[in-house]
């Protein structure tokens, strides 16, 4: 999950790391509040998860009340690139002197974590890398050992921080470590790390992801997500625990484990080609299991897309065999019309694997004549892509 | 021979009297499976009955090895948990640890992986989030249906569990040496280049699949593994071509940032060493189904 800028602000601050005053506003009048509590000059910022703000005009700079009011009417509800501004940051301003670079981020390939700083902050440090791959430190972080004191001066060292600015850089590493760990982050960027006009480290940016397999100990992260933005199929599966995502075609797709169902996905684009450029409308993985109810859940989610024009079921029986997958879509299309949700898409089948033969014939046996029977994946993917081109 | 796990292995289960270690058991014994025992310090002592094979239940994992010569753990406790239970199985230095837990906080297996590094790596790791390890007609450990495929000359490796059964079924008719699900998480024990040189090595495996998904360069790294040091034929398969950047596919793991970890540059980079990679899982099995009928 990517936290927005005031989220990783705040983190920060509860872990003790300096950062600027200021809070966060949904209405002009929420900004009032703030920028009277702030008093002074302050800076407006559009909470939006996506660079270039600034260049888009949504981070201005306000003397006191009314213009935080008038310059916070601008930015709400302002688009960037795609994204609606729905809240807006207001802090003090700095009295910056330097810019500097500083994160920790997972290193897939070595399998640990990384820390990268630079004294060359402020500006895209995969450019500043590219450019001038001297001013860029990369330290790999043993995730055993962590960042005391001495790994911290020795990467501090290493980047060629300022004296005067070092042992302040030692203490921001040391606090970032412990909240990137006790945070469960995967990334925290600090992009500027600033040195203010009298010599004072600030964090003035914050780039947070964290881990959502380790939501079960931190129960305050759930409170993070942003509603507003997440889409609201999303959001239906999530509470039935589907593993959905909703994306922009017409070919609902269903299928068990998440690589089979990329897969899915990429043939049934393929096919699409051949098709009216149709494309899969969704991601959606029901596990391993794949009962009837969790089966009728998914079919409900992917039917309620209304671009959705055919649904492609692709299962592999593993361990749950096929004719239990086969009666599951049979009582799943008797449990929606139960529910009032009678299905009038077709719904094209491959079932393969574990049982097959007993489940394809379970499939014929119920006559459904929204069920069509293909039992190769690409030939289904084929099927689903026309039927779903026929119907748009 | 097969490649880490053979008829010889002797397997126990951490969390074998849970609901899912215990359905597995039942299953693996039944794939004739060596299983010797399950681990659970509440429950030491005790047995438990699989269809009429009495298992013992150890307090930890270095009792159960002593007691059984155990040399391979499949874990199956919960992710809370997980971190706790490698720690144990690497502390007793068994050979192979295979991790089936789904959901592992990646910073719980940074530190696993960390520490089983300390130690000098005697022991392997493959997962988390992963279905297992299984030689076909010999063993199997983990959550591989045993039923798909017989043993043959192929070896797997994939970081998809539905898409490694996917290629066994495709390709049963010429069977297997060696299926490695080694996990779609973004820290992984074993990996795609691991399995590629063990594969290299084994005289009983004549050519390769490598099944990728999006995410992180594990497939780009294997490319020049393989270019450098694989000298057999390695099909490949690429999962993700239409996900979304930013979004995060099912597996931890398998998510685009940015520009990096597309399946369009996990292609090229394999097909630019040789590695013929499908279009669909049909049509690389296909490709696999040429390279072994002109042998």
């Amino acid at each position: 999950m990517d936290l927005y800028e005031y989220q990783g602000r705040d983190l920060f601050e509860r872990h003790g790391l300096p950062v600027l005053a200021g809070g966060v506003a949904t209405t002009p009048e929420e900004a009032r509040a703030i920028a009277e509590r702030l008093g002074g000059r302050v800076v407006v910022k559009a909470q939006v998860k996506v660079g270039g703000r600034g260049k888009a005009g949504g981070v201005k700079l306000a003397e006191g009340a009314e213009e935080t009011v008038a310059r916070s009417t601008d930015i709400l509800g302002m688009d960037i690139k795609g994204h609606t501004v729905h809240k807006v940051m207001i802090t003090v301003t700095a009295d910056v002197a330097e810019e500097y670079y500083f994160s920790y981020l997972l290193d897939r390939a070595n399998r640990t974590f990384l820390c990268i700083a630079s004294v060359a902050g402020g500006m895209d440090i995969e450019q500043v890398a590219a450019e001038t791959p001297d001013k860029v430190v990369k330290a790999p972080i043993d995730a055993v050992k962590g960042v005391d004191e001495a790994k911290a001066r020795e990467i501090v060292t290493a980047a060629n921080f300022p004296a005067e600015v070092a042992d302040q850089v030692v203490d921001v590493a040391v606090g970032l470590w412990k909240a990137f760990v006790a945070e469960d982050a995967t990334l925290v960027e600090v992009n500027p790390l600033a040195k203010t006009g009298d010599g004072k480290l600030l964090l003035l940016d914050a780039k947070i992801t964290l881990d959502e397999n380790a939501g079960f100990r931190h129960p305050d992260h759930e409170a993070l997500v942003d509603q507003a933005s997440v889409d609201p199929l999303e959001q239906a599966a999530k509470s039935k625990d589907l593993n959905y995502v909703k994306l922009d075609g017409e070919v609902g797709i269903i299928g068990n484990g998440a690589g089979l169902v990329m897969s899915t996905l990429d043939v049934v684009a393929y096919a699409g080609e051949r098709h009216g450029g149709v494309k899969p409308a969704n991601f959606l993985d029901i596990g391993g299991g794949a009962s009837a109810a969790v089966m009728a859940n998914g079919l409900e989610i992917v039917l309620s897309d209304p671009a959705v024009k055919s649904v492609f079921v692709n299962v592999f029986g593993g361990i749950t065999a096929c004719d239990a997958v086969a009666n599951g879509i049979v009582q799943a299309l008797d449990l929606l019309k139960q529910r009032g949700e009678e299905v009038t898409k077709p719904l094209v089948v491959r079932l393969d694997g574990n049982n097959a033969e007993a489940g394809r014939a379970i499939l014929d046996d119920a006559n459904n004549p929204l069920i069509q029977r293909v039992d190769t994946m690409d030939g289904a993917a084929e099927r689903a892509a026309e039927l779903a081109a026929a119907g748009v | 021979m097969a490649i880490w796990l053979t008829k010889d292995s002797k397997v126990i289960v951490q969390g074998m009297t849970g609901s899912e270690g215990s359905k597995h058991t039942k299953r693996m014994l039944a794939a004739g499976t060596n299983v010797v025992g399950g681990v659970n310090p509440r429950k030491a002592g005790t047995t438990v009955d699989f269809d009429g094979t009495e298992l013992p239940v150890f307090a930890s994992v270095a009792d159960a090895m002593k007691s059984t010569g155990a040399d391979v753990t499949v874990i199956f406790v919960p992710p809370q948990f997980t971190k706790g239970a490698v720690v144990e199985a690497i502390d007793a230095g068994i050979d192979l640890a295979v991790v089936i837990t789904e959901g592992v906080p990646v910073h719980d297996t940074a530190a696993f992986w960390a520490y089983n590094v300390a130690k000098g790596e005697q022991t392997r790791i493959i997962g988390p989030n992963c279905p297992g390890i299984a030689s076909p007609g010999a063993s199997n450990a983990g959550i591989i249906p045993a039923d798909i495929t017989g043993s043959g000359r192929i070896g797997l490796v994939s970081k998809s569990g539905t898409l490694t059964y996917q290629m066994m079924y495709e390709l049963r008719d010429i069977g297997f040496s060696t299926c490695v699900g080694i996990g779609g998480d973004p820290i992984i024990g074993t990996t795609h280049i691991d399995a590629l040189a063990a594969f290299e090595a084994d005289p009983e495996t004549d050519a390769i699949v490598m099944i990728g998904e999006i995410g992180g360069d594990a497939e780009e790294r294997a490319a020049e593994f393989i270019k450098a040091n694989v000298t057999k034929p390695v099909v490949g398969y690429i999962a993700g071509f239409t996900a979304p950047p930013g979004k995060t596919m099912g597996h931890a793991g398998a998510i685009i940032s940015g520009s990096a970890g597309t399946a369009d540059a996990k292609k090229e980079a394999l097909e630019a060493v040789g590695v013929k990679v499908g279009k669909t899982p049909t049509e690389t099995a296909k490709l696999m189904r040429e390279i072994m009928s002109g042998r």
